[in-house]
């Protein structure tokens, strides 16, 4: 059986064990499944004030293929047998859901490795930007450099190459 | 040619897009920003800080000094963050 690679931008709550467990539905040659899964956290803003939501706003279309250039690139690095990235766009509240990145693979490397690289990549390259909603305003998120030195390390060491 | 804004840029210029007729001397993205950042007093907002502004050309990440070539999107934004 192929591969079965998915990537779906969508505005409800996913299952991410119903998610995983189509990656192994009716097939033998999986031998390794990770599934990370991205929630929305409650932390408390600079002045303390509690966040209620967080808005994601998204560029319809090259969302989609962006996260897609970027398992076509995963594939290419490791042995995948399938993956699925789900990311979710809308107002989300603390302890949903935002993002699922779910890799299969014969062996359980390929499969870690993979899905932190799509994890890494899609931080700093896919149009996504969130917004604070608190019980004083609003105010987009700063990107972190952190993310960019995470991100970054798949293209220093050529990983797999 | 069509310009998308997101984020805080949308906010700022007060538009999510718009279609524009830059002139020719106009060739490249950051040709593009400054052209904008010129025609009133909300995309100047916008486009204050370049370093902090990112562009997709036809839905691909580019860099400022990219040509427009024949493009008929351009996406102006703040850094990515999404995950």
């Amino acid at each position: 059986m192929s591969g079965v690679f998915t990537v779906r931008i969508q505005e409800p709550p996913f299952d991410a064990a119903a998610e995983s467990a189509s990656l192994t539905l009716g097939r033998t040659d999986v031998g390794a499944v990770v599934t990370f899964t991205g929630l929305c956290r409650a932390d408390a803003g600079a002045d303390g004030a509690a966040l209620a939501a967080l808005t994601l706003e998204h560029y319809p279309g090259m969302a989609e293929e962006e996260i897609t250039r970027h398992l076509e690139e995963a594939r290419r690095r490791w042995p995948l047998l399938g993956a699925t990235v789900v990311h979710r766009h809308g107002r989300i509240t603390p302890g949903e859901p935002i993002v699922l990145v779910v890799t299969s693979s014969a062996h359980r490397s390929a499969a870690f490795h993979a899905a932190e690289f799509l994890m890494d990549w899609l931080k700093t390259n896919a149009p996504f930007w969130k917004k604070e909603e608190r019980a004083d305003g609003g105010a987009w998120v700063a990107a972190k450099a952190s993310d960019d030195v995470a991100a970054d390390r798949w293209t220093a060491t050529g990983e797999s190459r | 040619m069509r310009v998308l804004y997101f984020a805080w840029l949308r906010e700022r210029v007060g538009l999510a897009e718009e279609d524009v007729a830059p002139p020719p001397e106009v060739s490249t993205v950051a040709d593009l920003a400054r052209w904008l950042a010129g025609r009133d007093e909300a995309h100047a907002h916008a486009f204050e800080n370049p370093a902090v502004v990112r562009a997709a050309l036809d839905r691909r990440h580019v860099k400022p000094d990219t040509p427009l070539g024949g493009a008929r999107e351009i996406a102006f934004f703040p850094p990515m963050t999404g995950g």
